[in-house]
């Protein structure tokens, strides 16, 4: 029950004074609560929960995770991995490493 | 991009693990927060594929496993009412209470319905107006929007037939309690992804710099939880302690704050009972006085229930990370997923159940890691 996990969300309407809509996940459709991520809009993936999204997902940040895991050889790893974590930083490529929280 | 085949490449997680047995130059003992990361580290072998001398302890976020048997008896007094409509996640059907579990009181004749979303009980109770619907709200900072969402709705709609029993706990306190105890062997964290979603990481800061411990906000999915080993065992090889993010396309620092404040106002934080680990102060959050028309024990007057754990069952150990389930003389004999003696042995997120599915200490393996390494554990990569 605890797991979350990704979908995309492909309606969204008012049911009263929450925000609800379906979202689909490789082709099962759910309904989910949307009212903690009221700048999700169509198409957006975002994490589910018990029936809530939680989160929605960064594909700029997914995308630059995995372009990043696949550059990964022994030589330019540490600036590599150093940089990608940058919370709000410059691109990868001139980020200083060690990035932390 | 679909979030999730992307980050279970095997080519990359080879690469991942090499990178891990190339960095390592000493022991180290990692601990992973969430059940669920404990399930995909032992299902495809991740924690057997790590350098010798890295070990993987199991930590106690399983919601379903730390919930009290107290609360366990409380439902089951509460579900056997005839006036009464007991909904709950399915995961906590099946756990075993002192002399039974709500599966069996289904079978029984008691209405146990299970439900998706918090949401699903509100609509039971709206449909069935002339009984009294009770919500078995468990769970960490993930499930807690939810079910303050369920109390708000049912504020709202003026429901006088709605009610929670609530068993919700914090992990930054239960992280706190692992560190100070003095048997303590975890020297990083791999923080979990989805709470820090909803609450941020700025709890984890101090956390960090006080005990001088490197905490890992990570994902779910297998390159989420190597490249997350990797972050933190950096951090210790180089002697830094802070809080690093692997999770950033789900995590921000500040987290969800509309989630938060949902949180907040329906609940506010207080002592709670963790199973197999006692009580640990300001762990888990209360109803708030304004809401305390919903609280399920005192309506139906199950505050004084107080029981005892099955003397085979070592879970408390198990989830502080002293013992492993390969360590309990149940495991596997008198305790299997079928017959569940203790709560990690019923929820796919405990470690035992996760160990029994792994095929882990059993005559017959039921599964197979799925990295299928070619050299010996603990060569250093060429």
């Amino acid at each position: 029950m605890c797991l979350g996990i990704p979908g995309k969300v492909v309606e969204i309407r008012d049911d009263g004074p929450l925000r609800m809509g379906k979202v689909d996940f490789g082709g099962v459709r759910k309904e989910a609560c949307l009212a903690y991520v009221p700048e999700v809009e169509i198409g957006d993936y975002v994490i589910i929960h018990v029936g809530f999204a939680i989160s929605r997902l960064d594909e700029d940040e997914a995308r630059k995770t995995l372009e990043l895991l696949r550059l990964i050889d022994a030589d330019m790893v540490e600036m590599e991995l150093g940089s990608m974590f940058a919370p709000e930083g410059p691109p990868a490529s001139v980020a200083p490493p060690p990035a932390t929280a | 991009m679909k979030y999730i085949d992307e980050y279970r490449d095997s080519d990359l997680a080879r690469k991942l693990v090499d990178e891990i047995h190339r960095v390592t130059t000493k022991p180290w003992s990692l601990m992973e927060v969430c059940g669920g990361q404990t399930h995909t580290l032992v299902k495809q072998g991740i924690d057997e594929a790590l350098p010798k001398g890295v070990r993987m302890i199991h930590g106690p976020g399983c919601p379903v496993c730390v919930t009290p048997l107290e609360q366990i008896d409380k439902a089951l007094a509460i579900a056997a009412r005839p006036d009464v409509i007991f909904s709950s996640y399915g995961d906590m059907l099946r756990v075993p209470g002192s002399t039974t579990d709500l599966l069996s009181l289904k079978a029984r004749g008691a209405d146990v319905r299970i439900v998706y979303s918090p949401l699903d009980a509100v609509r039971i109770a709206v449909a069935n107006p002339d009984r009294q619907v009770v919500f078995f709200a468990i769970g960490f900072e993930t499930t807690a929007p939810a079910n303050a969402m369920a109390v708000w709705q049912a504020s709202r709609l003026g429901l006088s037939n709605f009610s929670v029993l609530v068993s919700h706990v914090l992990v930054p306190p239960a992280m706190t309690a692992i560190l100070d105890s003095p048997t303590c062997q975890v020297q990083a964290f791999l923080a979990a992804g989805h709470v820090c979603a909803v609450m941020g990481w700025t709890e984890y800061e101090p956390i960090a710099e006080r005990y001088h411990v490197p905490i890992v906000i990570t994902g779910f999915e297998p390159l989420d939880l190597l490249e997350g080993i990797l972050m933190a065992i950096r951090q210790l090889e180089e002697g830094r302690a802070v809080v690093e993010n692997q999770y950033a396309r789900a995590v921000k620092r500040e987290g969800n704050r509309a989630a938060q404040e949902a949180i907040a106002r329906v609940f506010e934080a207080g002592d709670r009972t963790w199973r197999g680990i006692g009580s640990i102060p300001s762990s888990g959050l209360h109803l708030r006085p304004e809401f305390a028309k919903f609280d399920a024990e005192a309506r139906f007057e199950v505050g004084d229930i107080h029981t005892q754990e099955h003397p085979a069952c070592i879970a408390g150990q198990i989830l502080q990370g002293t013992k492993t389930p390969l360590d309990c003389t149940a495991y596997g004999t008198l305790c299997s997923p079928q017959k569940p003696l203790g709560a990690p042995m019923v929820s796919s997120e405990g470690v035992c159940s996760a160990y029994h599915a792994a095929g882990r200490g059993l005559a017959a393996p039921t599964a197979f890691p799925l990295y299928e390494l070619s050299r010996p554990r603990g060569e250093a990569p060429r």
